[in-house]
């Protein structure tokens, strides 16, 4: 694994919210380079909030994230510009939405689809994002003869690792997914993880997954925290975390699994 | 004329005029950048040039001679029309010969005849936004001409390559404005992209419904957009003129009969007609001429 001595995101006392209500309070973070921080907790405990206040998405109300760009300094995103931040989406981030319908064009072929961030880094040559595109979809397993479909052509599944090859393509260091998984059917849903685990492994990203499945957080990620009413509640490997839980709250998330 | 018959000249009144031409002059001022202006009703339907005429009609004056064309044609509806409206409520000098006016507005052409310096070509637009149907958001179309994110306007070019084989786009071909803005050249055939670059003439856009004004001054860099391994190519036609056998200039098709007959003719009539009377003949030139008697 590519872990090095210093973190790629450091989060501090991140809070966010909505009028008097709290979306997220005093969250305080540091994610490490090729780490998988799974987020998790019930609807409502602020994992979305969170994860979007990180992702720059929403404007937290309090509190820093800092993320160490590639010439190794470290900025903090609120204070960068928007083209900074919007340049820093489309080429060294990549957000995994839960409904693909959000984070695809579906009125343009897969392989447009998977070509637009090379386009939007100035990449001119039809031929080489041709063959990229096509080398990417390979990757997720789908068949190159789809590259000139529609993605609304495509199964819920497909269009979930198209996604992922769009947010890929340009060799991002950080990937936020939020319920990568959500809507699929089981057998769906260990397809696409086997892949996922596979490329967070083999590309060594560093990746913050919010998700409400506790099976999901098991299979891809190193560490986690639980979220409830806005808070962390704890946080720690997730080994231990599932088999150890130290908070009360936690403990009844683990024992709400339902065996089959 | 007197100064008291220039006032409230051309239909609009004096304040609305005062407006549309700061906003022309910031559009020069930023070749490329859709200036938002405060568009007037006109008395004639959106899509029928309303940008168009309050543009001409605000850059007008008695001395101008104009021109008004409609798909390359002076002899067409929406052409006779405007160009009977600035008659009427302006008097100013009209003609058809490209060479002679100092006001051209246009729908969908530029002339063939090599614009001079001093003249002004007057678009109307019907979209100006060119990556409207890729970004249905205004407000984020706004923030990606601002932070200059145009990859979005490639993929469009590449869904063109990927389904046809070649870029299919033929009419309001993309183009990028001295190096910074993407613009919607409005619905003009690519054939006319390069007529832009380098242009002596001013070039004026206005779009009445979407209240958008923009313009390319004299000799500005204006360059269609493509990949490099398939570049900008602009329409070929496999025959000349059938009436004034001009090659290399751009030509509609006219259906002759319902057996599929059918013949090409120039599209700009007075660039047509000016080589007629310069003795040039096409293949069914000497046919129309013989029916028309």
């Amino acid at each position: 694994m590519n872990m090095s001595d210093t973190p790629l995101l450091k989060v501090k006392d991140l809070s966010k919210f909505y009028g008097s209500r709290i979306g997220c309070q005093n969250v305080s973070f540091e994610l490490w380079p090729g780490e998988v921080l799974a987020i998790v907790g019930e609807s409502g405990s602020g994992k979305t909030t969170l994860l979007n206040c990180l992702a720059t998405r929403l404007a937290p109300s309090a509190g820093s994230v800092e993320y160490r760009m590639r010439d190794g300094q470290f900025r903090d995103l609120y204070r960068l510009n928007e083209a900074e931040r919007r340049f820093l989406m489309r080429t060294d981030w990549g957000f995994v939405h839960q409904n693909p319908a959000d984070g695809l064009r579906m009125t343009v072929s897969a392989g447009a689809n998977v070509g637009e961030r090379l386009m939007a880094i100035g990449d001119r040559h039809y031929g080489n994002i041709r063959a990229t595109a096509t080398d990417w979809l390979g990757r997720v397993e789908i068949a190159s003869d789809r590259i000139d479909d529609q993605p609304r052509a495509f199964s819920g599944g497909m269009r979930q690792r198209l996604q992922i090859a769009r947010n890929l393509v340009t060799n991002p260091r950080l990937v936020f997914m939020d319920e990568p998984t959500g809507g699929l059917d089981v057998s769906v849903q260990a397809r696409l993880l086997d892949l996922l685990r596979g490329l967070v492994s083999d590309l060594g990203l560093a990746a913050i997954v919010v998700t409400h499945d506790l099976a999901v957080a098991r299979l891809l990620s190193h560490r986690m925290m639980v979220m409830k009413d806005g808070h962390i509640v704890e946080t720690g490997l997730t080994d231990r975390v599932l088999d150890d839980p130290q908070a009360p709250y936690t403990q009844l998330l683990v024992s709400s699994i339902l065996q089959v | 004329m007197t100064d008291l018959a220039t006032y409230n000249f051309a239909y609009l009144d004096e304040q609305t005029k005062r407006m549309i031409r700061r906003a022309i002059l910031k559009a020069i001022a930023i070749p490329g950048y859709q200036v938002p202006f405060a568009s007037r009703e006109m008395p004639m339907p959106y899509g029928w040039g309303t940008g168009g005429v309050q543009v001409t009609a605000a850059v007008l004056g008695p001395d101008d001679t104009l021109k008004v064309i409609d798909q390359g044609a002076d002899d067409t509806t929406n052409a006779v029309s405007i160009r009977a409206f600035f008659q009427k409520v302006a008097n100013v000098r009209v003609t058809t010969k490209t060479a002679d006016a100092t006001i051209i507005q246009t729908r969908h052409r530029i002339p063939e005849a090599q614009l001079q310096a001093g003249q002004i070509l007057v678009y109307q637009v019907p979209i100006p936004e060119p990556l409207r149907f890729l970004e249905p958001r205004e407000t984020e179309t706004r923030k990606m001409h601002a932070l200059e994110e145009y990859g979005l306007m490639h993929v469009k070019l590449y869904e063109d390559i990927a389904r046809h084989g070649h870029i299919a786009t033929t009419y309001a071909y993309p183009v990028k404005v001295e190096g910074r803005y993407v613009m919607d050249p409005s619905p003009t055939p690519k054939f006319d992209n390069p007529k832009m670059h380098m242009s002596p003439a001013l070039q004026l856009f206005g779009a009445g419904r979407e209240k958008r004004i923009y313009a390319v001054p004299p000799y500005t860099e204006v360059v269609s957009l493509d990949f490099e391994d398939h570049p900008f190519e602009i329409q070929t036609f496999s025959q000349p003129c059938a009436l004034c056998g001009a090659k290399g200039s751009y030509l509609d098709e006219v259906i002759l009969d319902d057996k599929g007959g059918s013949m090409f003719v120039c599209s700009d009539t007075d660039f047509c007609e000016d080589r007629q009377a310069k003795g040039h003949r096409g293949a069914l030139a000497a046919d129309t001429a013989e029916a028309a008697e």
